[in-house]
């Protein structure tokens, strides 16, 4: 017989106070009012840059998808390079630059070795094409193109139906309403003007935050953020971004697709960054089923009745209210029984609350587990860019375990209570028409298609 | 305009390459069988644990596909000592991450953990080295969430359907011909006995690694491991047959028509990998060419198809050098709007005659070996990653070792060997094309249901 940890050792360890050394965030301004984050990285002679707009598609207005056409052409084509100059310089030194667009934010990013010659090759193409983008017509009409294809991609997969449904039902007339790629209609109705008016607005200092994590200085570091933000306009930041409506009624949508299982999405509008409830109602979802395999919920859907591969839920913290979401997906037969295990545990997580024993549990996953979210340049980079973006304060990493373990129950149970009201979600179905999707009375039926461009021209 | 610094790279990347602090692997063997692999990497206070058991998909026979898969899940349902949940409840009490993958060539178990928590790791996966007690009326149950797991990323995706299907038709006899995840008609049919049989084939410490990086210190690794793997007894596995694939004679062509709403077109090559090649340097030659066609935004694929000639919305060309037996070469496009299937298809294979008759140029060549050298130091930025490397060089039985020559095998590919590889394996009688031919999907206007009170049922 092997020798064994004695079972009173575990709860022995998990009490160790952990202690290391949480990277300091040096923070300053560039001279056009750009915010700078930086963390010296020396280990791994690699850096990563990071910036990142208000230019998500929040902002989109009535012209959806704008602001990822915006983001996405920027490498098009900048200052005399093509394309495929660009592209070409880049790749020849090894240089990744990469982008992206969501709802709140907008970014380009890079990585590079951090040699000085070729930092500053990559450095001079990521600023040319961030403050010089040519949007060429060609360009313009093959991303549109592109986007359409990928729009079309959508519509086959059950997943991207029912996450367009949800937040379309949540968020109503609400920008988070509308998908960030955009709709077929609005994609072709789009011009190059309005791509270049929008980067004017929103590709400015005031509305950028710049990420720093890698093998520099800090003077080189401040040299790589001036030449970065320096020449783009200092312009000014994003207008606030107008509050989220809490849902007045429950909504059930319907949507039908030949598949073999129905997606299920319920939620409501759920947190902020920066909310004050925000560590509660990251402790209570961590708790009901932000926590893999051992939640409350993939618990009582996976584990006990094996109705699903993957449940699970989340509050995703966004400039205004992100949307609270709890997913599975089952065989078609199933829908009306899983559905039922979702929200009854829903509604007796919140009606009964947290127990000491699950949050003492999350509590010690969370902190216990804090050093593995900084753990690579990559993850230093993205936290960087929340703090920055979202205003959070320089200490936020290295409070953020106290101020997880001061949290008390009340304080989870009474946030949970506010913030989360089960009879007033919204109910996405995506699968086979036929499946009855519960106890929803004929009657109770109306119709309302969800909107013409959901089901637009192919 | 600005002047653009003229750099010549080639040394660059080896002067990087050959001053970073190149931290090296640890490698001890237990008595009983077991390799014990780690990489010190003190970034973070933070460690991985990995088990790589050898097996997997390609271990599989008729009947029972997928079971590697099925018994990974079960893994988690429970030892005597740590009945079912227990494991993940302590991992998730000690703030660590854990899960398991199944592949082809291996099975692997990881924990990512805070580094004074590895102990705890160990003595736990030890356990469910010999310990598990696969129970069959949790077995019934992750069966079905096996059956679900299938539906949600093969059934109901139609891209990864036709993956499938082009592996079913590209190899007759090797096992590469079905899935990790396996046929749904094997999925519901196994029996516990069919689990505890690969179980007791398969796990065993003389047929696994154990890989661990992080903030560690490499003596104290192996007392640990001595200490919980150690007094695990070794157990005699049953020696694979080669089922080597038999010859292709010709083309071959498989149409996927399901309900989707865009064309994909995928061509699978088969070629040598590491364990199969007759000359190792074709596989760095074939590494060089998968560059050239896509890596980065100047590649040909990306460069030619999609912006020059506009005729794909994406695509790519994959090449792993890795498995165990011989695999494909993977060019794919998805067409973008107003061009057929047809002229993307003809247009890959244009791709791949031009590597027949053409050398790459010297400029394309070098900056596909400068991403290729570039991308390896930027993987050193993940913990994660560098032990996953360790582990599957290891387990599909080409050894650790062969990552450190890597390097100077990359540089050396030459134009010539290049046009030599596209010849001898990019051809015609190796090939096998899928097309996913989408048929119609309802128009998906949703109905909104207003005032339901959808909470009721079962109450």
């Amino acid at each position: 017989m092997k020798v064994i940890l004695p079972a009173v050792c575990l709860p022995f360890l998990l009490l160790a106070p952990l202690v290391y050394a949480i990277p300091t965030i040096q923070h300053w301004q560039t001279a056009n009012g750009a915010r700078v984050y930086f963390i010296p990285a020396p280990e791994v002679p690699i850096v990563d840059i990071r910036i990142v707009f208000d230019a998500g598609s929040a902002r989109d207005g009535d012209k959806f998808g704008l602001a990822f056409l915006t983001n996405g052409l920027l490498s098009e084509g900048a200052g005399d390079l093509d394309a495929d100059m660009i592209a070409r310089r880049l790749d020849n030194i090894g240089a990744q630059l990469g982008n992206g667009s969501l709802r709140d934010m907008a970014w380009l990013e890079l990585r590079a070795l951090s040699e000085e010659k070729t930092l500053w090759e990559a450095m001079e193409l990521m600023s040319l094409v961030l403050s010089e983008p040519a949007f060429p017509e060609v360009a313009f009409r093959r991303d549109m193109k592109n986007i359409l294809v990928s729009l079309q991609a959508d519509r086959q997969n059950p997943d991207a139906l029912a996450e367009k449904a949800f937040m379309k039902a949540v968020y109503n007339n609400h920008p988070y309403a509308m998908p960030s790629q955009g709709m077929e209609q609005s994609i072709q109705s789009m011009t190059r003007k309005d791509v270049q008016a929008y980067y004017e607005k929103f590709y400015v200092a005031r509305n950028a935050t710049i990420a720093i994590v890698g093998d520099v200085s800090r003077s080189d570091a401040k040299a790589l953020a001036e030449l970065l933000a320096g020449r783009i306009q200092e312009g000014k930041p994003a207008a606030r971004l107008e509050e989220v409506k809490p849902l007045q009624e429950a909504v059930t949508v319907h949507v039908e697709h030949p598949s073999s299982q129905t997606h299920i999405w319920i939620g409501q509008p759920g947190m902020k960054r920066g909310d004050d409830d925000y560590l509660a109602l990251y402790i209570g979802n961590h708790a009901f089923g932000g926590s893999g395999l051992v939640s409350l919920l993939s618990g009582e859907v996976r584990e006990k009745h094996g109705y699903a591969y993957s449940a699970y839920s989340y509050f995703a913290p966004m400039r205004s209210l992100g949307p609270f979401t709890m997913v599975a997906q089952t065989k078609n037969d199933n829908v009306v029984d899983a559905l039922n295990v979702m929200n009854d545990t829903l509604r007796k997580f919140i009606a009964m609350g947290i127990t000491p024993e699950q949050i003492m549990a999350s509590k010690q996953n969370i902190t216990g587990g804090f050093a593995l979210r900084l753990d690579s340049n990559r993850k230093l980079v993205e936290n960087l860019s929340v703090i920055g973006f979202y205003d959070l304060p320089l200490d936020y990493l290295h409070t953020f375990s106290d101020r997880v373990n001061m949290v008390t129950r009340q304080q989870v149970n009474s946030a949970l209570l506010q913030r989360l009201n089960p009879d007033r979600m919204v109910l996405v179905l995506v699968g086979p028409k036929n499946v009855r999707s519960g106890n929803n009375k004929p009657d109770a039926h109306e119709s309302v298609a969800t909107g013409s461009s959901e089901a637009g021209s192919r | 305009m600005k002047t653009h610094i003229k750099i010549s790279l080639g040394f660059l990347v080896f002067l990087i390459l050959s001053g970073a602090v190149q931290a090296r692997v640890y490698e001890y063997m237990l008595d009983n069988g077991m390799k014990v692999l780690v990489k010190p990497d003190h970034r973070s206070p933070v460690v991985v644990q990995q088990v790589w058991y050898k097996v997997g998909s390609s271990y599989e026979y008729g009947g029972i596909t997928g079971i590697s898969h099925m018994l990974e899940h079960m893994l988690f349902k429970g030892t005597e000592k740590y009945p079912a949940g227990e494991f993940s409840r302590i991992i998730a009490a000690n703030g660590g991450r854990e899960n398991a993958f199944t592949g082809p060539d291996y099975t692997a178990y990881f924990q990512r953990l805070e580094k004074s928590r590895l102990e705890i790791a160990m003595e736990l996966e030890s356990d469910r080295m010999r310990n598990a007690t696969l129970q069959v009326d949790e077995f019934l149950k992750e069966r079905d969430v096996v059956a679900e797991e299938r539906r949600l990323r093969t059934d109901d995706n139609p891209q990864s359907l036709a993956y499938e299907q082009l592996r079913a038709t590209a190899f007759v006899n090797s096992p590469y011909n079905h899935s990790v995840i396996g046929w749904m008609t094997d999925i519901q049919n196994y029996s516990i006995e069919d689990v505890r049989r690969w179980y007791e084939d398969w796990y065993a410490p003389n047929n696994a690694t154990l890989v661990v990086a992080g903030d560690v210190e490499p003596e104290e690794v192996l007392a640990l491991a001595k200490k919980y793997y150690g007094s695990i007894k070794s157990r005699q596995i049953a020696k694979q047959k080669p089922r080597t694939e038999v010859e292709q004679h010709g083309e071959r062509r498989v149409n996927i028509k399901v309900p989707a709403t865009i064309e994909n077109i995928i061509l699978g090559y088969k070629v040598p990998t590491m364990n199969t090649a007759d000359n190792p340097d074709d596989i760095y030659s074939l590494e060089v060419l998968a560059w050239i066609l896509d890596g980065g935004d100047s590649s040909r694929i990306t460069s030619e198809l999609l912006r020059g000639r506009q005729l794909i919305a994406s695509g790519l060309a994959s090449y792993d050098p890795y498995p165990r037996l011989q695999a494909l070469f993977i060019l794919s496009a998805i067409p973008t709007g107003g061009v057929s299937a047809e002229e993307v298809e003809a247009a890959l294979r244009e791709q791949v005659n031009r590597l027949h008759s053409q050398p790459v140029s010297e400029e394309e060549l070098s900056r596909a070996k400068t991403q290729i050298l570039t991308e390896r130091i930027y993987r050193k930025d993940s913990v994660f990653y560098q032990a996953m490397q360790l582990g599957i060089l290891e387990t599909v039985g080409v050894g650790w070792q062969t990552d450190e020559v890597f390097e100077e095998k990359v540089k050396s590919v030459t134009a010539e060997q290049i046009m030599y590889v596209a010849k001898a394996y990019l051809n015609e009688e190796r090939l096998t094309v899928a097309l996913l031919e989408p048929r119609p999907i309802p128009d998906p206007a949703g109905q909104k249901i207003s005032a339901i009170m959808h909470m009721q049922a079962g109450q």
